[in-house]
C-alpha cells in the first residue's frame, strides 16, 4: 500500500493539466455572454462529442483504420433499443449481451 | 414510449428534477457501465505495478478513464512522466468543450460551485446533464451535484474493485463487457438526438464527426482526431442552420 514519489509526481501532473480544461470554460463563460453564434455552436457539442467518440471506440484501433466487425453488428440491436426504451441502463446491456453472444456464437462457427 | 408520455415525463422532471436524490437517481442507469470500465482500469494499472494506494489516489485526482488506462499504458511501456502528462492533457482536452456547453446553464452559481462542477466533468455525466438541461435556462447545483458524487464514488469503488479482484477475470471480453463504453456512448447519444427536432442537421454533425474522428485518428493522432471532429463538426452544424 506505498505510493511512489516518483508516480504521484506524474499524477499531480497529469490531474492538473485535466483539471483546468475542465474547470476553466465553466468559470470564463459563466461570466460572459457568449454571442449568439457561439451558444448555437455550442449546441451541436453533445452530438458531436458521442459521434466521435463512437467512431473511435468502433472504426479505430491502435492508430489505424480497423473497424469491429463484432462492434458494429452490435450497434444494431443496441441503437434500436436506445431509440425505443431511451434507457441507458438498457441500452448498456443490451450492447453487452450481443457483443458476449457474438463472441460465443464465433466460437463455434 | 410516445410524445404524450414524454411530454408528462419532461413536466414531472420541473418539479422534482432539481433535488440531490434525483440527481444520485438519473446516474444510476450509467452505474453499470461506470463499473465494467472502472473495473477494467483497475485490472490494466494493477497489471502496470500500480499498488492499491495508487490506484485509488489515481481514481481520485485523475478521474478519467480514457487517462487512466493510457497513463497505466505508458507507464508499462516505460515513459517519462513528462510525456505521460503531455498526452493525458491532449486525451483530455475534451473537456473543454464540454465544460463551455455547460457553461450556460450554470452562470448563476458562484465560482467555487463552478469549480467543483467542472472538476468532475466526465463524457457520461456531460451526456446526461445536457440531456436533463436542454431547454431549461438553469441547471440545479443540487441536482448535478448529486449527478456528480455518485458517478465519482462508483467510478473509485470499480477502480478499486478492479485492482483487487481483477486477476481472477482474466477475459472480460468473453463476456461483452468490452462494448460497455460504446453502448453507452450509443445510449447518451440517442438521448441527445431524441430531445430534439433538428434531425437533418443532427444527422450532419453525426456523419461528419464520425468520418472526422476516424481520418483524424488515423492520420493525425487519436486525441487529435477527437478535438478536430468535435470542432468541425459543431461548425458544420452551425453553418447548415445559417443555410437553411
Amino acid at each position: 500500500m506505498e505510493v511512489r514519489p516518483s508516480f504521484l509526481w506524474m499524477l499531480l501532473g497529469a490531474s492538473l493539466v485535466t483539471l483546468i480544461p475542465r474547470v476553466l470554460p465553466l468559470i470564463v463563460l459563466s461570466r460572459i455572454r457568449l454571442p449568439d453564434w457561439g451558444l448555437r455552436w455550442l449546441n451541436h457539442i453533445p452530438i458531436a462529442v458521442m459521434s466521435a467518440l463512437l467512431s473511435q471506440e468502433l472504426l479505430v484501433s491502435n492508430g489505424s483504420f480497423s473497424p469491429n466487425l463484432f462492434g458494429l453488428l452490435s450497434t444494431i440491436p443496441t441503437f434500436a433499443v436506445a431509440y425505443f426504451t431511451r434507457s441507458l441502463l438498457a441500452t448498456v446491456l443490451t450492447g453487452i449481451a450481443a457483443m458476449m453472444f457474438m463472441r460465443y456464437a464465433s466460437a463455434f462457427a | 414510449m410516445s410524445k404524450k408520455e414524454i411530454h408528462l415525463d419532461r413536466s414531472a422532471n420541473m418539479k422534482s428534477g432539481e433535488s440531490f436524490i434525483q440527481g444520485v437517481k438519473d446516474c444510476l442507469p450509467t452505474v453499470m457501465g461506470y463499473l465494467s470500465i472502472g473495473f477494467a482500469a483497475g485490472v490494466v494499472e494493477k497489471t502496470a505495478g500500480l499498488s492499491l494506494a495508487e490506484i485509488a489516489l489515481m481514481s481520485i485526482l485523475l478521474y478519467a478513464g480514457s487517462a487512466q488506462f493510457i497513463a497505466a499504458g505508458m507507464m508499462t511501456a516505460g515513459n517519462p512522466s513528462t510525456a505521460i502528462i503531455f498526452t493525458v492533457f491532449f486525451v483530455n482536452l475534451r473537456h473543454l468543450l464540454m465544460s463551455a456547453a455547460l457553461a450556460p446553464y450554470f452562470r448563476h452559481l458562484p465560482v467555487w460551485k463552478n469549480v467543483l462542477i467542472g472538476s468532475q466533468l466526465t463524457d457520461e455525466t456531460f451526456g446526461v446533464a445536457v440531456t436533463r438541461l436542454s431547454g431549461k435556462s438553469k441547471g440545479s447545483y443540487q441536482w448535478m451535484f448529486g449527478l456528480n458524487l455518485t458517478a465519482y464514488l462508483n467510478w473509485l469503488l470499480a477502480n478499486v474493485a478492479g485492482g483487487i479482484f481483477g486477476k481472477w477475470i482474466t477475459q472480460p471480453e468473453k463476456f461483452g463487457l468490452d462494448f460497455a463504453l460504446p453502448a453507452m456512448f450509443i445510449g447518451l447519444f440517442m438521448l441527445q438526438l431524441t430531445e430534439r427536432s433538428k434531425f437533418g442537421v443532427d444527422l450532419a454533425v453525426t456523419i461528419s464527426s464520425i468520418v472526422l474522428a476516424a481520418a483524424g485518428s488515423v492520420f493525425v493522432s487519436e486525441s487529435a482526431g477527437v478535438l478536430i471532429a468535435i470542432i468541425f463538426a459543431a461548425s458544420m452544424g452551425v453553418w447548415i442552420e445559417k443555410w437553411k
